[in-house]
């Protein structure tokens, strides 16, 4: 396991080297920032003093953006052929999936955190319960480690980006509509309803709903990391095929 | 050193390599011949450990590459065909993290390999420049440098001098003379002057299979006065 810190530090850094992690940071917080803003997230009319309306957006703004973080994962070195180089240096593909994927979920923490200054100008204008703020960061976390977990193994699948992409986008928004009735009401009509119960459990959305009100439930830890933990199971054995 | 037996490897209907098995010890230059799509690169991956055989085995120093491959993969240096590396790294960054990743922790350590590397392979010029800047004969010697940085003891190279120039070729080929008394060096190519130049030992390879495990001169001894050229053209006549 020792071999997970320079590729982590690799995969991390290298971000950084490219223009990509600055584009990335500035479009989340631009974008994620000036929908709370706007009149769909309602910040200040809202008259409380909380992050609701900043953290609204979060499952629909990661649907995106953590698809673009995670479909170069695995796609770009198997195109530009740097994964022979990787896979004959002496780690374990468990140690390489593991580095990889810690070193874009730090860069989605990375993203999440930088929107610091919004829960200082909350603060600044009344009086939030930081409990709750602090629950939602949490939540956001590892929610994003649940859709990179899905985009890495999507990743892994091909080596163009593009379909990689496409693949991502489909999955997790798939795993975000279970969370709606609408779309779970038509489940129920295709299929048994214990079926139907059980992948409207799947969703990010109703998992990510009890952090946003200050609850830290094991159950929804649990399917987070679980999630995680599955598709860094089958990005292993995708890769080891 | 390296020990193959037996390699087999099947894409969809083809055999892309089937029952190969020679032997390098140390101190070989073993010339690794064959038209393109004889199956030498796939060799080449088995040895290496990136694919896994379908059937046979290639062991080095005894260890075999499918039951212990971390241990395997720690003993070789190995450039794959056309040198590939991070992009956007500079040249000792990337020299950094592959010997990081070779068991070499401390900074002093670390920069006394790289700079052994970058010396040997002639990269001080450009050891600040990321690699995507370099032109196809600096990126080669990158690859290079990545392969020789743990000093291992056995070498597998995959075309090596491809798309070098004149000079170039010749470096390289110094190079790799210089090294071999203490390694087991295994190089493909299709250049067959480079094979006469350096390699001891020449095994050609064709649909697959092994046709000839010969040294230079016993090549050459086949058809007297025949340019090598058409010993080779005979022996991998199932390609064409």
């Amino acid at each position: 396991m020792r071999h997970i810190v320079p590729i982590f530090k690799r995969e991390f850094l290298g971000y950084f080297r490219s223009p990509v992690a600055y584009v990335f940071l500035i479009a989340f917080l631009f974008i994620s920032v000036s929908l709370a803003f706007s009149r769909y997230g309602g910040f200040f009319r809202a008259g409380v003093a909380g992050m609701d309306s900043y953290f609204t957006f979060f499952p629909w703004l990661f649907l995106f953006l953590v698809p673009a973080v995670g479909m170069r994962l695995w796609s770009e070195e198997k195109r530009s052929g740097t994964v022979e180089l990787l896979f004959t240096l002496p780690i374990t593909t468990l140690e390489a999936v593991l580095g990889k994927f810690l070193a874009g979920w730090a860069f989605l923490t990375l993203a999440v955190v930088a929107s610091f200054p919004m829960a200082f100008t909350v603060g600044y204008l009344g009086d939030p319960d930081w409990g709750v703020i602090l629950t939602t960061y949490l939540g956001a976390v590892l929610m994003a480690g649940g859709y990179l977990g899905v985009c890495a193994l999507a990743s892994a699948l091909t080596k163009n980006q593009v379909i990689s992409f496409v693949i991502s986008l489909g999955a997790c928004a798939g795993l975000l509509f279970l969370g709606f009735s609408s779309f779970t009401d038509t489940l129920e009509g295709l299929l048994p309803m214990v079926l139907a119960d059980a992948l409207s459990n799947f969703s990010f959305i109703t998992h990510f709903d009890a952090f946003t009100k200050g609850i830290i439930d094991p159950k929804d830890v649990i399917f987070f990391l679980s999630l995680m933990g599955f598709t860094l199971f089958l990005n292993v054995v995708v890769l080891e095929r | 050193m390296i020990e193959v037996k037996g390699l087999v490897k099947t894409y969809g209907p083809k055999r892309a390599v089937d029952g190969v098995s020679f032997s390098v010890n140390r101190g070989d230059i073993l010339g690794f011949l064959g038209p393109n799509g004889a199956g030498k690169s796939t060799t080449m991956k088995m040895i290496t450990g990136f694919l896994r055989p379908d059937a046979g085995s290639a062991t080095v120093d005894g260890i075999d590459v499918t039951r212990d491959p971390v241990a395997v993969k720690g003993k070789l240096g190995y450039l794959p065909e056309s040198a590939p590396a991070y992009p956007e790294m500079t040249v000792e960054e990337f020299l950094g993290f592959i010997a990081e990743i070779r068991g070499y922790r401390d900074a002093a350590a670390r920069a006394a390999q790289v700079d052994r590397a970058v010396q040997l392979t002639h990269l001080t010029p450009v050891r600040k420049q990321t690699i995507e800047t370099l032109s196809k004969g600096f990126k080669q010697r990158v690859g290079f440098a990545q392969a020789l940085l743990h000093d291992p003891a056995a070498l597998v190279l995959d075309e090596p001098t491809d798309g070098l120039d004149p000079n170039q070729k010749n470096e390289v080929r110094t190079l790799i003379k210089g090294m071999a008394e203490a390694k087991a060096v295994i190089l493909s190519t299709h250049i067959l002057e480079e094979v006469e130049a350096i390699c001891n030992r020449v095994i050609i390879i064709s649909q697959g299979k092994v046709v000839a495990d010969e040294t230079p001169a016993q090549m050459r001894a086949r058809k007297p006065g025949a340019r090598l050229d058409e010993i080779f053209r005979e022996l991998t006549r199932g390609d064409l």
